[in-house]
């Protein structure tokens, strides 16, 4: 599943620099939005799901369900960390700096230390069940935060481009780029899938284990 | 539970920790002294001629509030490590919904109490009008401190058993802080630049909105960080 998807991945790429038009005003440079959008949606998207997963884990306490939170978590950390490269490789050449004080990419950075924060929390704890409660919690918080993240934007006009695909009126894209960010958001999507599967298959053969390696797993 | 027992018992959680804190007195005058420190620092670190006071009065007045939470949070639950104060508190017949209210309405009156304290030595060190703009200033402080109190002694409940817990609790708690941080800081800049309120209505809505949602979920999670 992740073979395929990367393959794909290295499909939209080719599409991405061939076959869509180069922007009139920025130029080569925004093609990195095919990588950076998707990115940045899964990394706020993973969240939620982890969120949702970890809602469920407390209701339930079924312990896949907080192994498939925390595989969700290590993932939406590594798409965090794509967007938050990616950004400023566009950045640079548009803005002349590679960071500022915005308050969307404040937020996104944000985002990434929630990731953090939830990763630090769990290797911090070590008994098991402590550990899932605790992550769930922090999850909940994490996601219910996620929204007042997202509609901050909103209220800050910055120098970030202001979202034209999910905005109240219809996207403002032509229709060749839009078709390539839907491709590159549908290989994010498998990535993103394939990626969670694998880390999710790698926990429960690794958990087990885990008393046997001792206290020391930060 | 009932709702006059759940304020009640809260109540007296409350007043527990505030009598423990009161009778020793440290808490409140470190973070009076760190207070007096980071006035000074500020002070020192400014040139006159470059930058006006009312331009940093903001950022002053947020960066010693926040690490006096901080400050607070770590105690909060530090108090309940020693002899399993904490399990003894699980097992009195009280909700648990009254712990937590209990302990935020104690972390919220000590970091009140430095702000109390902040608020006139600011006014006093930088020369910056203060009085004027008291009430919507007072308003932003309550609703910011309401804000990450609220998140942060539901975290600190977490992290006070773990490793590295006093480092554990503000890498966790910081992204919640900075989003009430931020308008907080925003808004105190234009009440000290006299700006109408009409201006900082939308940042004073999401301070509320965000108080009022992360106290009903730090309410509802509470439970789980201390049930086994």
């Amino acid at each position: 599943m992740t073979a395929i998807a990367l393959l794909l991945l290295a499909g939209v790429y080719v599409r991405a620099l061939v076959y869509t038009p180069v922007e009139r005003l920025q130029g080569l440079a925004q093609k990195i939005y095919y990588l950076h959008v998707p990115a940045a949606v899964w990394a706020e998207t993973a969240m939620i799901i982890v969120g949702i997963a970890s809602t469920f884990y407390l209701f339930l306490k079924d312990p896949r369900l907080d192994r498939f939170a925390y595989a969700s978590a290590e993932v939406g950390t590594v798409f965090a960390v794509l967007m938050l490269t990616t950004g400023p490789l566009w950045g640079k050449p548009i803005w002349g700096t590679w960071w500022t004080w915005d308050a969307r990419l404040t937020l996104a950075l944000f985002l990434f230390l929630l990731y953090v924060g939830y990763l630090l929390l769990r290797s911090a704890v070590a008994d098991p069940s402590s550990r899932a409660r605790f992550a769930a919690v922090l999850g909940i918080c994490g996601m219910v935060l996620v929204p007042f993240v997202h509609f901050s934007v909103y209220l800050f006009r910055t120098l970030h481009p202001m979202p034209i695909l999910l905005k109240p009126s219809p996207p403002s894209l032509p229709a060749s780029m839009l078709t390539t960010l839907l491709m590159s958001l549908g290989v994010f999507t498998l990535l993103y899938v394939g990626f969670v599967t694998q880390r999710y298959a790698l926990g429960s053969v690794s958990e087990p284990l885990e008393p046997m390696r001792g206290t020391d797993n930060a | 539970m009932r709702s006059p027992d759940l304020l009640r018992h809260a109540w007296t959680v409350a007043s527990k920790d505030l009598l423990v804190e009161f009778r020793s007195r440290t808490g409140i005058l470190s973070a009076a002294v760190f207070v007096v420190l980071v006035l000074m620092v500020f002070n020192f670190g400014r040139d006159p001629t470059a930058v006006s006071n009312v331009v940093l009065v903001p950022s002053i007045l947020w960066v010693t509030f926040t690490f006096a939470a901080i400050l607070a949070l770590n105690r909060a639950f530090q108090l309940e490590l020693e002899n399993q104060a904490l399990d003894g508190l699980l097992l009195a017949p009280i909700g648990r919904g009254s712990i937590y209210l209990g302990k935020l309405v104690a972390n919220l009156l000590f970091v009140a109490t430095v702000e109390v304290i902040g608020v006139p030595l600011v006014a006093l060190f930088f020369n910056v009008e203060v009085w004027s703009h008291i009430g919507p200033l007072g308003g932003i402080i309550a609703l910011a401190t309401i804000g990450f109190v609220a998140i942060g002694t539901l975290f600190s409940a977490m992290t006070v058993r773990t490793r590295f817990a006093e480092l554990l609790l503000p890498a966790v708690l910081l992204p919640f802080m900075i989003l009430p941080l931020a308008w907080a800081t925003l808004a105190t800049t234009s009440v000290f630049a006299g700006r109408p309120l009409s201006e900082m209505a939308g940042w004073l809505k999401m301070l509320a909105g965000y108080d009022m949602v992360f106290v009903v979920l730090s309410l509802l999670l509470f439970p789980a960080t201390v049930n086994e």
